[in-house]
Parts: C-alpha cells; sequence; structure tokens
C-alpha cells in the first residue's frame, strides 16, 4: 500500500496532476469571469416582458403594478416581517422580486422589491408599453391616446401607429437639434473664444492697433451673425418637436403626458416577436456602444468612454515606445556594464512596482502644475487665468501612463537586444558598418518583435488603469471629445471619459444604483473587448515582423 | 547618384604577377594532398609583396597574454593558413587584422600591424574603413534575416549606394566569384536563412566579395560545414586568392595543406615557424610544428 504511494509519487504522476491542476483553475476562473460578465452585461439589453400584477401591499389592501423582473432572491420571512412589511405566507423563507416599475417622475422610485408571496395575479397584457425618455428613465403604461397641440388626434388601439409615426419624425428632428447645438453652435462658440483669445493676446503685447480691433469686430461680427441664423432655425425646430405628445395611464391609475420630443423608443415588451427581439437587443447593444450616455451615465451609450481609452493609450503608445526603446539600446549597447548601470537597471525594474495612484500623484504635481503651468504662462497667457496645458487632460494622462509602462518597454527591449546573436552583429561589423549602422540597419529590426511585446504588455496595463487617471484628466462627464471638427482638431488638453473610470463611476457614485448595475456589467465587458482588440492588433504586428526576422530560432 | 567605388575593382584580375616563380603554378589543380603540396613549392616568402607586415605584436586579455612577440609578414594575392592546437591564438591574431578584438573591452594589443605600410592601430585610423577593405568570414555561417539580395548588397548600401543597377551587378558579380549565382539566381528575393550550411557561408563569403576588400579573413570557415560544402569553400578559395589576400585560420591540416600557400604554425601564443606551405608540411624546421603536423599533440 505504501510502497504503491511511493511509487506513485516517485513516477512523477503528482506533478504532472498539480501543474495540470493549477492550469485548469486559471482557466476556469478566466472563463467564469467572462461569462459573468458577458452574461450579466448582455442580459441588460434584451427585452424583458412587463408584468402586471395585483399586489397585496396589506391585508385588504390590493395594489396594480406594472414591472420588469430584474432579479430574484429568497429571504428568510422573519427579515421581511421586522421592516414593517406584510407577508402573505407562512413560509420560513420567502421569495421576492426587483421589479423595474418606471415612471420615477410620478411615483418618486423606479425599483421595488415585491413579494412573490403577495402577488395574487399576473398578467402580460400586449398592449403594455414601456417608453424610453430622456428623462427620469423608462415610462410604463398603457397608451391612451396621442395629442398634436394639446388637441387629440388619435386613440387606444388606433394610437399606436400615429405614436410610432410621429415618434420617428420627432427622433428626426432632434437629430437636426442635435446637430446644430453641437456641432454648428460649438464651432461658433469655439471661433468666439479663439477671437478673444487672439483679442487678449495682442493687448498682451500691446499690439492691438485700431486696425487689428477691427478685423475682430468684424471676424466677431460674423460669427454672431452666423449664430443669430442658428438660433432662429433651432427655435423653429424646437417649436416642430414640441408639437405632439402622448398621454399614457400608469400602474396607479393616473394620467401621464409626455411630449414626444422627450421620448427616445417606444416598445410593447409582450407583444414582441423572437426576432423582433433579437432585433431590439441588436439595437440597444449598438446604441450602448456608439451613442453618447444619458441621464447621468445610468442610459444611453459610452461612445466617448471607449473613444477617450483608445485614443488615450494610442497616445501613450507614441510616447512610450520611443522612450523607452531609446533607453534600453543605451543600456544594453551604450552605456558600460558595470554597478552604475546594473543600479539604473534595477531602479528601472522597481519603477514597474511602485503603485499606480503614486504616478497620478506625480503627474498631477509634475506634469499638470509644474510642466502645464508654464507651459500656459509661456504659451497661452492669453487664457490665463483659465488654464489650457495646467488642467488635468489627455495629454498628461497619456504621458503619465507612459512613465507607469517605460519599465516594461525598457526591460522587453533589453531582452531582445540581448538575445541577438552576436555573430550577427560582427557580421555587419566586419562589413564594414559602424555600431550605430549596425544598430539602424541589422539589430533594431530584429528586436522589434520583443519591442512590440513590450508594447502589448503596456498597452494591456495602461488601459486597465484607472487610479492615476483620476488626477490627471479623466472626468465622469466630457462634453467634447479630443478629436472633432474645429482646427486643429485634435485637443490634447481636454479632459475625457476612460472605461475604466466610467466603470467605477456608474457602479459607485451613480444616483440610481439600480438602474446603473447592468451598465457595470456592460461596460467592464466592453473594456475587456478594447484591451483585447488593442492587443490583437499589436500581436498581429509583431507576429508579422516574427515571421521577417525569423534568424532568433537559428540562433 | 554616389557610386564613385564602382564598377567594382577588378584591377587585379588582369594584372601580370610580380613574383618570378609564380609561372609555375598550374591552371588546374587536385585535391588530394600529395597534389595540392606540389603547387606552392617554389615560392618564397621573399619574393612576394607584403600586404600586412605584423610587428612586435602582443595582445592581452586583461592579465593573459594571447599573442606574444608575432612578427610576420602575409604576402599579396596569397592564401596563407594559420594552423596550431586550440587556444593557440590563432583566430585572435586574425581578429586583429581587421580590429574585430575592439569589440572585447580587456583586450588591449601593444606593437603593430601595417596595412601596405600604414599601420592599423593608429587613433585616426576609421575602423569601419579598415574592415571594409579587410574582410572577414566567420565560423559560422551568419548571414543576416535578410533576403539573399539584401544580404549580399548590405556593404554597398553602407556605403551608401543605393543605384538598382549598381546593386544589381555587383550582387551578380559576388555571387558569381562565390559560386553561388546559378544556385540562388532564381531566389534572390528569398530569405537567406532558408539556404543550407554551405550555402549560407558561401553567400557570406559573397557579402565580404561584394565590397571589394583587399584582405580576406577566414575563420575556420569550413568547420562547421559537410564534406561536401567544406570542398566547394576549398574551391572557392582557390578562385579568390587570384583577387584578394586571403588569410585563413583552420583547425584542420589537410586544409591548411591543400590551399595555402604559405603555412604559420602557432603554440601558446607565440609563432612558432611559418614559411611556405609545402615546405612547412614536409620539412619542419621545429620540433613542435613536427609533433603537431604528424599529430602527435594538437
Amino acid at each position: 500500500m505504501t510502497t504503491g504511494i511511493k511509487k506513485w509519487f516517485e513516477s512523477g504522476s503528482p506533478w504532472v496532476w498539480l501543474t495540470a491542476a493549477a492550469v485548469s483553475t486559471s482557466v476556469i476562473m478566466v472563463a467564469g469571469l467572462l461569462l459573468l460578465i458577458s452574461v450579466n452585461g448582455l442580459n441588460h439589453f434584451w427585452p424583458k416582458p412587463i408584468m402586471e400584477v395585483d399586489y397585496l401591499k396589506a391585508p385588504g389592501e390590493v395594489i396594480r403594478v406594472f414591472g420588469m423582473v430584474r432579479e430574484s432572491e429568497e429571504v428568510p420571512r422573519s427579515r421581511i416581517e421586522e421592516s414593517g412589511l406584510f407577508v402573505d405566507s407562512e413560509e420560513e423563507r420567502v421569495t421576492r422580486h426587483l421589479l423595474k416599475i418606471g415612471n420615477r417622475d410620478a411615483q418618486g422610485f423606479d425599483f421595488g422589491w415585491f413579494l412573490d408571496s403577495n402577488i395574487r395575479d399576473r398578467r402580460y397584457p400586449e398592449n403594455l408599453m414601456a417608453l424610453e425618455r430622456r428623462e427620469w428613465g423608462d415610462l410604463i403604461g398603457y397608451l391612451k391616446n396621442v395629442k398634436q397641440q394639446d388637441r387629440i388626434v388619435a386613440t387606444g388601439e388606433a394610437a399606436v401607429p400615429e405614436l410610432e409615426k410621429r415618434l420617428k419624425r420627432a427622433l428626426e428632428l432632434f437629430a437636426q437639434i442635435r446637430e446644430i447645438e453641437k456641432d454648428d453652435i460649438g464651432s461658433v462658440n469655439y471661433a468666439l473664444e479663439r477671437l478673444r483669445l487672439q483679442e487678449r493676446k495682442l493687448e498682451l503685447k500691446d499690439a492691438l492697433t485700431p486696425a487689428r480691433k477691427d478685423v475682430i469686430a468684424r471676424d466677431r461680427a460674423a460669427q454672431d451673425k452666423r449664430y443669430e441664423k442658428l438660433r432662429v432655425r433651432l427655435s423653429e425646430l424646437y417649436e416642430q418637436i414640441n408639437r405632439d405628445s402622448l398621454t399614457a395611464e400608469i400602474m396607479d391609475g393616473r394620467e401621464l403626458e409626455v411630449p414626444l420630443a422627450k421620448a427616445v423608443r417606444v416598445y410593447w415588451p409582450n407583444a414582441l416577436s423572437w426576432p423582433q427581439r433579437v432585433g431590439f437587443f441588436l439595437e440597444k447593444t449598438w446604441e450602448f456602444v456608439a451613442d453618447e450616455p444619458r441621464e447621468a451615465n445610468t442610459e444611453g451609450g459610452i461612445f466617448p468612454a471607449i473613444f477617450g481609452t483608445v485614443m488615450m493609450v494610442i497616445v501613450m503608445s507614441i510616447f512610450v515606445t520611443p522612450a523607452g526603446v531609446i533607453a534600453a539600446v543605451y543600456l544594453r549597447e551604450y552605456a558600460k556594464q558595470g554597478p552604475i548601470t546594473r543600479l539604473v537597471r534595477i531602479a528601472v525594474n522597481n519603477l514597474a512596482g511602485v503603485p499606480s495612484i503614486v504616478y497620478g500623484v506625480f503627474g498631477l504635481g509634475f506634469f499638470v502644475y509644474f510642466l502645464g503651468g508654464n507651459l500656459d504662462q509661456l504659451f497661452f497667457p492669453e487664457a490665463l487665468p483659465a488654464p489650457t496645458f495646467g488642467t488635468p487632460g489627455i495629454f498628461w494622462a497619456a504621458l503619465t501612463l507612459a512613465l507607469l509602462t517605460m519599465p516594461v518597454v525598457i526591460v522587453a527591449t533589453e531582452e531582445g537586444l540581448a538575445r541577438i546573436p552576436s555573430s550577427i552583429r560582427e557580421g555587419s561589423l566586419a562589413l564594414g558598418a559602424t555600431k550605430v549602422e549596425t544598430l539602424w540597419r541589422t539589430v533594431l529590426p530584429m528586436a522589434s518583435p520583443a519591442m512590440m511585446t513590450g508594447l502589448i504588455l503596456a498597452i494591456a496595463r495602461a488601459a486597465g488603469e484607472v487610479a492615476p487617471l483620476m488626477l490627471v484628466g479623466v472626468v465622469k462627464l466630457a462634453p467634447s471629445l479630443p478629436l472633432d471638427g474645429n482646427a486643429p482638431f485634435i485637443h490634447l488638453e481636454r479632459k475625457f471619459m476612460h472605461l475604466g473610470f466610467h466603470i467605477y463611476d456608474v457602479g459607485f457614485q451613480s444616483p440610481n444604483v439600480e438602474a446603473a448595475r447592468p451598465l457595470v456589467y456592460a461596460t467592464s465587458l466592453l473594456l475587456v473587448l478594447v484591451i483585447v482588440v488593442l492587443n490583437l492588433a499589436a500581436i498581429g504586428i509583431r507576429n508579422h515582423l516574427r515571421e521577417k526576422y525569423r534568424a532568433l530560432e537559428g540562433g | 547618384m554616389e557610386n564613385t567605388s564602382l564598377p567594382p575593382r577588378v584591377h587585379t584580375l588582369n594584372q601580370t604577377k610580380a613574383a618570378p616563380m609564380d609561372q609555375s603554378q598550374p591552371p588546374t589543380h587536385g585535391f588530394d594532398m600529395s597534389s595540392a603540396l606540389g603547387r606552392t613549392e617554389e615560392r618564397a616568402l621573399d619574393n612576394e609583396r607584403i600586404c600586412l607586415e605584423v610587428k612586435d605584436l602582443n595582445l592581452y586579455y586583461g592579465e593573459k597574454q594571447a599573442l606574444a612577440n608575432i612578427n610576420m609578414v602575409i604576402p599579396e594575392k596569397r592564401v596563407t593558413a594559420f594552423i596550431g592546437p586550440s587556444g593557440c591564438g590563432k583566430s585572435t591574431l586574425l581578429r586583429c587584422f581587421n580590429r574585430m578584438n575592439d569589440l572585447i573591452d580587456i583586450v588591449r594589443t601593444e606593437g603593430s600591424i601595417a596595412l601596405h605600410g600604414e599601420d592599423i592601430f593608429r587613433r585616426r585610423v576609421d575602423v569601419a574603413e579598415l574592415r571594409r577593405r579587410i574582410g572577414m568570414v566567420f565560423q559560422k555561417p551568419n548571414p543576416f534575416p535578410k533576403s539573399i539580395y539584401e544580404n549580399v548588397a548590405y556593404g554597398l548600401r553602407l556605403q551608401g549606394i543605393n543605384d538598382r543597377r549598381v546593386l544589381d551587378e555587383a550582387v551578380e558579380m559576388a555571387l558569381k566569384r562565390s559560386a553561388l549565382w546559378d544556385e540562388v539566381k532564381d531566389r534572390l528575393n528569398e530569405n537567406a536563412l532558408g539556404m543550407s550550411g554551405g550555402q549560407q557561408q558561401r553567400l557570406v563569403i559573397a557579402r565580404a566579395v561584394a565590397i571589394e576588400p583587399e584582405v580576406l579573413l577566414l575563420d575556420e570557415p569550413a568547420s562547421a560545414l559537410d564534406p561536401i560544402s567544406t570542398l566547394k569553400i576549398e574551391e572557392l578559395i582557390y578562385e579568390l586568392k587570384e583577387n584578394f589576400t586571403i588569410v585563413i585560420v583552420t583547425h584542420n591540416m589537410q586544409q591548411a595543406a591543400r590551399v595555402s600557400d604559405y603555412t604559420a604554425f602557432m603554440y601558446l601564443g607565440e609563432l612558432i615557424e611559418y614559411k611556405n606551405t609545402n615546405t612547412l608540411f614536409t620539412n619542419p624546421s621545429n620540433k613542435q610544428t613536427e609533433d603537431y603536423i604528424t599529430g602527435r599533440y594538437g
């Protein structure tokens, strides 16, 4: 018996089992993580039926409730009763459901817990309507009528097609309004601000001659005229969009009137066929990826956050790659390998272990306040006291993360350089190449896959980093993207949104926790996807380079 | 376009040899030892034109002396072989000629080596230019991970020659000289690492030949190759000596006997005996040399 065990140990099988178990555990954990955030995140976009129930609120008091089941759980009956609620059950444990009941404006809250035991009757009427609005969350109720300038145009069944038609018109108008407000008026404001700065600059230099003043005044008048035209057009559009409204009966029997200008989407969840549900799911998912957030980030999409994350990572890569590679080349190729070089190398490696928030503090103190403040004094005195670069922004965030990820790039590049056989260098030198020529023509191209490995690790680290960004440029809601149609198109001084921070914000800072929770998962899923895509792109480039400089395998 | 150094300097091809004994050299040659020895018989160092001259050369790796008081001349357009047991300093001496030892921090050199009368250790000497004039081929083939064409063109591009026509011509010429042209002319743009070891070594020779050096240093060029590839390399050396001064380090005494005109035997960092290959192998004047070539040690 014991000899059998001993033999088994000697055979090495336990070692195989142990290692295999370690791998399986990792795989299961990663798969589980992905599965959890995918299911929870994507489930949010799937249309859920609305339940209409008669609910026993207290003995003898029955109310009507409309709601979508968000989640269910079992709780001890005693706990519910202690909090003073009526439980119509003698069971030890009771089930309760979290229902999204909507209508926050009328009912005060849009989520509520309801006990399964108190539910008397469940119905899924096909004409129960869900309306997504720009304010106050969803409306859930029966459509009563559609009005045009307070005059009823359709009621009951006939109101449905009328509503769909008029909502489409309202959405088109809304898109126009947005375009004018955001793009056209935005660019007018931008131009006016530039004129103001131009004037101030000339004033500071004592060069504001009457002639120049006239030119500026003329430009300003032109912009004012443009604005006036836009304003007139805008008020026309507003008048048109405010024409229609709908009336709906909500669960407590009251009637609520909603202007169509405030509506985003209307649907009848209980009447949806399967293809319609899939279509709805895809539409919602696309909205999430491509649209801007609404209602304190609890509704709409997160496009600005995706954009901000990707742009910040790209700007960071542009800085960290050359800087890291140059540092590695010096350390490996030029520096005399002695105690000082070793010390520098240890210091660099240890930089990778510094908590990221420390980099954030450094970035704020050095980049933002010191560098940014001085840049403002030198180049943007006309804007002062309002800071241009002396305030957190995407540029400083990218630089801070470049600093944070520099050790990774240096270490990876150094390893790549060290792996290039000396015979190749000697071959180049023996042909009359200088050291620099050898580096540029042979060594660096051959080390490029290693540099890409460094960059891949840097991207993976930077894209997921949140803590330092909170100090150096990330915001909850950025009014404009760091890339737009106003010259000079790239605005690196602007603040930006970031997926990682968005998760934190939606998860912990949201005024409406229940509404925001699914978005935490969905945003996490998207962040993982963005990092995967960025990494795959870098890995693709690396594999291409590897194929090209395959010499290393030959030794 | 800067192409002053081209067309390739083939000036040596039709040049009549200065050495009076030269006519005895047979136009064809075999590679068995006896006939190899036969063809350099009458040559003597005194009659040769001097290419490289080594004077009182001492070399130290840190504290350890690796070369002691080397004095020798390398004749022009001849093949000179260095033989000797491992660690005797023959490769170190070879690497002195193009200052490859500079790459090793702890190496210190005393004495002088003159290339056509000019000391290569002087401060003013441009090492890259020196290495262009004195090419080198290493023990293991070390082609760059580039195409065959780019490997051969590498040295020319370093000189700023980028004219496609000039490069094409020079690449073809170099590959023909290293007897590789027929094998690779249809796949010049393929990666050089896809070639066989022997082909790679000839490619490396072509790469060195393409920049028209005056001297070609070969550091055990055939030691990593199979017998057939070795034979091809040896034939190539025989062809190349018409145009280049060749110095070859080899472990293989038969090879030294087959390809070289002059042979130097080194032992423990010292030059023991250096003379006409035929004489050295048939009639060594030194006891150590005799012991080595008869296989008593080494």
